[in-house]
């Protein structure tokens, strides 16, 4: 693989758009990718017309039940009569899909690229926890009837085993996701709770509570990348894409030390790279990492390298990821504040990184001058990790 | 900046059988990679190649987020690995894409199905429905929609039944010297008109079966083709399209298939091809139904006199044009997704054997699909730089 300096083209973000992100939403996955594909286009002052290629991502299609759901979404994503692309590496699709745009206009190929992340998980019945249900190796472990947060809990209390954490240490970032989701407009879960709030909710599966965990939501995202010509006519303080990362590690989960997340590590190692990034502890402002579960966001932030093993937990605990903290991890209030319509949710975390690297965050910006972010996504059976460095 | 030239430099081929009973899928796709690898020169794909993707659709594999199976069987683990949900020759697009970048120079492309291990195919086709406007009212067969698009095809291109059949007749006939066309046959236009009806005006004999099969790709920069020694079996990929007209059927031009125009017009536009059908050496289409090789030539040149071309049996290999060599789909079926790569994989053994030429290949995802893919490649005369 080669290092930046032989990349072509430089790929910016010009836009982004939001749906409310909510549990049983009404408008169909059609419409709510439309909703967040007409807002990052206003955004970025382009109609769709000026649109040259869609890249569109959802994760899994029975949470829609709609097989070829890439298909089912192209309308809705503007991307009828255009080349559309599906890319899809289960919950870390949402950040693929901005890593895909990245490509088409990187090569050349596209000026300008609609990325639209969707997800209907709400209408999966009795639960999407049964969808889940489908996930496993057939042959394997599917007779066995695991459920998701069985094996998160394993991973959870290999974490609190190996490093030393506690759940009261670990619930902090609960606490301040949920916190700094109060000041975004989509959030589904915002709240002003405690330490004693998340350890005194229900028990899910020891030890996972249930404010440790986000929530079910349905919601899509989008963003506008565009060639650099193309940039500098719509503003004059572009944010760059300055690094894309991305690893799938094997299926076997369970023949794996569950402390460590080392694809979000390969992932984030290649992202850097391209980047110029040696230090990323000293050189990245803020960080947007997949927080599905509260742990997620600290056994991140260490693949992610803003973090020495086993230590993220001590930092949170003592504000250091705060979004007023030396380095502000989920500003936007994450996934366990805003919401986890999963694919929408990676592209909801982008969107953060550039609204912030942009000083477009209103209330929730962070302090100082930020001048590059990381937006990162997980998913699958413990295994994808997916990476993007944004910069000004 | 001109763009970098991409080649395909190694092919790999698992199955191709109406049942593959002695290897999982996993295994067929460890087959076509380790295949397309050997081929290619390549020794360790997790040193040696940089990016790794899979065209599969989660309904298909009966598994809820089937990415998951991706990396072990093609080398891709702790790789960048990703899955393209679509036809192969979008995959392999994003992998030309990719190497265009600059920041990377081999890509695995692979692709694989196993329809013989879905149960209930046709109520996996029905979920491919609007769930609101269309699942409720339709019924469970998926040859329905290409019915009404066949026999729309047939009033506003004045085409015949018979048009129909003799592409059938042709495309089995064919298969007979492909080693990977089951569904080869020596058939007559009357044995394909008075096969069953199975949606009118299609009988069964003009729908292709589909087919266990899995095809890998070694996709290389220029510079890796050197580095790798494999000019004598360069395919340049020229140009790239694909698009997508619509999923809600009340915007559907009935008979037609204009994501396949734009496709087509990308992909030449791209490799700078400016003569009709007959600039090409060789053409490999979709035919899954017979009327679709006839619907993608007519979109893809228009004002050209296709039907004259089919009847006057110009589209045969002593022809003008040889459409569809291999047999197409009608003699070696449908692998879902890996469709397109192998019609890609066909039109490249042709070329090489003809040594040198130029080539067009095309593929629709199929029903209730209209996304079509395309992909101009050449094989140089010159075998050595």
């Amino acid at each position: 693989m080669r290092t930046n300096i032989h990349v072509k083209n430089k790929v910016a973000v010009i836009g982004a758009g939001l749906t409310l992100f909510r549990r049983r939403l009404l408008e169909t996955p059609q419409e709510l990718a439309a909703s967040a594909a007409r807002m990052a286009l206003d955004e970025a002052g382009l109609t769709l017309d000026d649109i040259d290629c869609v890249v569109v991502g959802t994760a899994p299609d029975a949470f829609d039940g709609i097989h070829f759901n890439g298909e089912y979404l192209a309308d809705g994503s503007g991307g009828s009569g255009k080349p559309v692309v599906r890319v899809y590496v289960g919950g870390g699709t949402g950040v693929m899909i901005p890593i895909a745009a990245w490509w088409h206009v990187a090569s050349g190929k596209c000026k300008t690229v609609l990325a639209v992340g969707e997800e209907k998980m709400s209408h999966a019945l009795p639960h999407p926890q049964y969808v889940f249900a489908y996930i496993w190796d057939p042959i394997l472990e599917r007779p066995l009837q695991p459920n998701l947060i069985w094996i998160f809990a394993m991973e959870m209390r290999r974490y609190m085993a190996r490093c030393g954490a506690r759940k009261e240490d670990i619930a902090h970032v609960s606490v301040k996701n949920k916190r700094n989701a109060l000041d975004h407009p989509a959030a589904q879960a915002a709240a002003d709770i405690t330490v004693e709030d998340v350890l005194s909710s229900e028990t899910l599966v020891w030890p996972v509570n249930r404010l440790d965990i986000s929530p079910v939501s349905d919601g899509a995202a989008a963003l506008v990348l565009a060639a650099e010509n193309i940039a500098r006519k719509v503003t004059d303080n572009p944010v760059w894409v300055e690094g894309v990362g991305w690893t799938l590690d094997n299926t076997h989960w369970y023949n794996r030390d569950l402390y460590y997340p080392r694809y979000v590590e390969y992932a984030a190692r290649m992202a850097y790279k391209m980047a110029g990034i040696e230090r990323p502890m000293k050189e990245i402002d803020l960080a947007e990492p997949y927080d599905p579960f509260d742990y997620k966001e600290l056994h991140h932030l260490e693949g992610l390298q803003l973090a020495p093993r086993c230590q993220a937990w001590k930092l949170a605990v003592e504000g250091f990821y705060d979004r007023d903290g030396e380095l502000p991890s989920s500003p936007s209030g994450g996934l366990l504040g805003v919401g986890n319509p999963i694919a929408a949710a990676g592209v909801m975390k982008t969107a953060e990184v550039y609204w912030q690297l942009a000083g477009k965050a209103g209330k929730r910006q962070v302090k100082g001058d930020p001048r590059r972010g990381v937006a990162q996504a997980w998913g699958d059976l413990m295994q994808v990790g997916t990476v993007i460095v944004l910069g000004r | 900046m001109p763009r970098r030239r991409v080649a395909v430099i190694g092919v790999g081929f698992s199955g191709f059988r109406p049942v593959v009973h002695d290897q999982s899928f996993r295994e067929m796709m460890f087959e076509a990679a380790m295949r397309a690898y050997e081929e290619a020169g390549i020794e360790d794909p997790r040193s040696e190649v940089d990016v790794f993707i899979s065209c599969q659709e989660d309904y298909w594999e009966g598994i809820a987020i089937a990415d998951e199976f991706a990396p072990e069987p093609i080398g891709g683990v702790l790789r960048p690995t990703f899955t393209v949900s679509g036809d192969g020759l979008q995959g392999l697009a994003q992998a030309v894409m990719l190497v265009e970048t600059g920041h990377f120079d081999i890509a695995l492309v692979e692709s694989h199905a196993r329809p013989s291990d879905i149960v209930d195919i046709e109520s996996i086709y029905h979920l491919a429905l609007d769930p609101i406007y269309l699942r409720p009212i339709l019924p469970k067969n998926r040859h329905l929609i290409p019915g009404l698009d066949a026999t729309a095809f047939l009033d506003a291109w004045d085409a015949t039944l018979e048009d129909l059949a003799l592409v059938a007749v042709k495309n089995r006939r064919l298969g007979l010297t492909n080693p990977h066309a089951s569904y080869s046959a020596r058939l007559t236009v009357d044995d394909v008109l008075e096969s069953p009806q199975r949606a009118y005006p299609l009988t069964e004999a003009m729908i292709a079966r589909l087919v266990d099969g899995a095809v890998a790709m070694v996709v290389a920069s220029e510079e890796a083709v050197d580095r790798l020694g494999a000019w004598d079996k360069a395919l340049w990929i020229m140009g790239t399209g694909y698009a997508t007209e619509t999923y809600n059927f009340e915007k559907h031009l009935w008979g037609t298939m204009p994501a396949a125009r734009i496709a087509a017009r990308e992909a030449m536009t791209e490799a700078g091809v400016r003569g009709g059908l007959t600039a090409f050496d060789v053409v490999e289409v979709d035919d899954r139904y017979s009327y679709t090789e006839l619907l993608m030539l007519a979109e893809a040149f228009p004002g050209e006199d296709i039907l004259g071309l089919h009847r006057r049996g110009e589209t045969w290999p002593d022809g003008l044009v040889p459409v569809n060599p291999s047999g197409g789909s009608l003699a070696w079926g449908v692998p879902f997704e890996a469709a397109g790569l192998a019609r890609l994989a066909f039109a490249r053994e042709y070329l090489l054997q003809l040594g040198g030429g130029l080539g067009l290949v095309m593929n629709w995802r199929g029903p209730p699909t209209y996304t079509v893919a395309a992909t101009v490649v050449g094989v140089e005369e010159v075998t050595s730089p």
